[in-house]
């Protein structure tokens, strides 16, 4: 099968992002029917394409303050602290290191972060095609993890709102526990998606059936 | 496994670091001076110690910073943790480093 080309897309009047694809492309019908409904229920989708930029600067320096003001939200100071502001989320990677998700255009976001970082020592890299998003979701999804995760994901220590890096399996991800569903968003990068999905796939297969006691 | 507190993001599984080698080994000063045999020193030959030992670490599927680590390489008890801008922590009996 012939791959589509920027020729072909420009004459069809699509830009390059009509273009892309996302790393789980080949995998959606496969992860749609690995859904479980009802009491043990648990859900995998991808949310591919979304924008991430990765910024590095001195925490304590003007140019951080900066870009706080134009991200509307503080740059989170410890591990596993996320900050939201309007579109985006900032979460820690390192302690002067952020990884800033956002609904909104790549392109812009980084323009107005880099501008925000002018001459001062640090960077802002558009990263969004170095990760997908996969959400895992529904009252077995901490149960999914726990079999692949080394982290403590019970309530009393990770909550909604938190985003440490760690592994799943063996593979290394950003996860993101959003809301207490509980839904987790993991971010591995698009050259393990396929094999943490199939992962996930593989681990969420059990809850189809009743609890073996 | 062991369990190794990254002075950035608190207690994770040894699986989330990397090893790297004995802490405080100093680039030669006047590189160009040394001999083969003081080279052959500073690239290749690291102390065994039976006891405690700074070691570098690196959290690689963390925060990716280096940090140093006293182990004691007896028993394997991770004795202290410390940034790489930090001096290497005084503790009775240690030993086994340059």
């Amino acid at each position: 099968m012939a791959e589509p080309t920027f020729d072909q897309g420009a004459g069809a009047g699509a830009g390059p992002a009509a273009l892309r694809r996302s790393p789980l492309a080949h995998l959606e019908e496969l992860i749609r029917a690995a859904t479980v409904t009802g009491a043990r229920g648990v859900t995998l989708t991808e949310w591919p394409f979304l924008t991430m930029v990765n910024l590095r600067v001195a925490p304590a320096s003007e140019a951080a303050a900066r870009i706080e003001k134009t991200l509307g939200a503080p740059l989170p100071r410890q591990c596993g602290h996320t900050s939201a502001a309007g579109p985006h989320t900032v979460c820690w990677l390192g302690p002067d290191e952020w990884l800033v998700l956002s609904q909104a255009e790549s392109t812009a976001v980084t323009a107005e972060l880099r501008e925000a970082l002018a001459e001062a020592p640090g960077s802002v890299v558009d990263v969004s095609a170095n990760r997908t998003t996969l959400e895992l979701s529904g009252p077995s999804a901490r149960q999914v993890l726990e079999k692949g995760c080394p982290l403590d994901l019970h309530p009393r220590s990770f909550a909604p709102g938190r985003a440490v890096s760690t592994t799943v399996g063996p593979v290394a991800v950003l996860l993101w526990q959003v809301d207490d569903r509980p839904t987790y968003r993991l971010f591995p990068r698009s050259s393990f998606a396929d094999y943490l999905a199939r992962w996930l796939i593989d681990a969420m297969r059990e809850y189809r059936g009743p609890e073996v006691p | 496994m062991l369990l190794i507190s990254c002075p950035w993001c608190g207690p994770r599984d040894e699986t989330e670091y990397h090893y790297g080698g004995q802490a405080h080994v100093p680039y030669p000063e006047t590189p160009a001076d040394l001999t083969d045999e003081q080279w052959a020193e500073y690239v290749f030959y690291r102390d065994n110690p039976k006891g405690h030992f700074a070691e570098r670490w690196m959290h690689s599927l963390g925060c990716r910073r280096w940090f140093n680590v006293l182990r004691d390489t007896v028993s394997y008890d991770v004795l202290a943790v410390y940034r790489l801008d930090e001096p290497r922590p005084e503790l009775p009996q240690a030993g086994g480093n340059r």
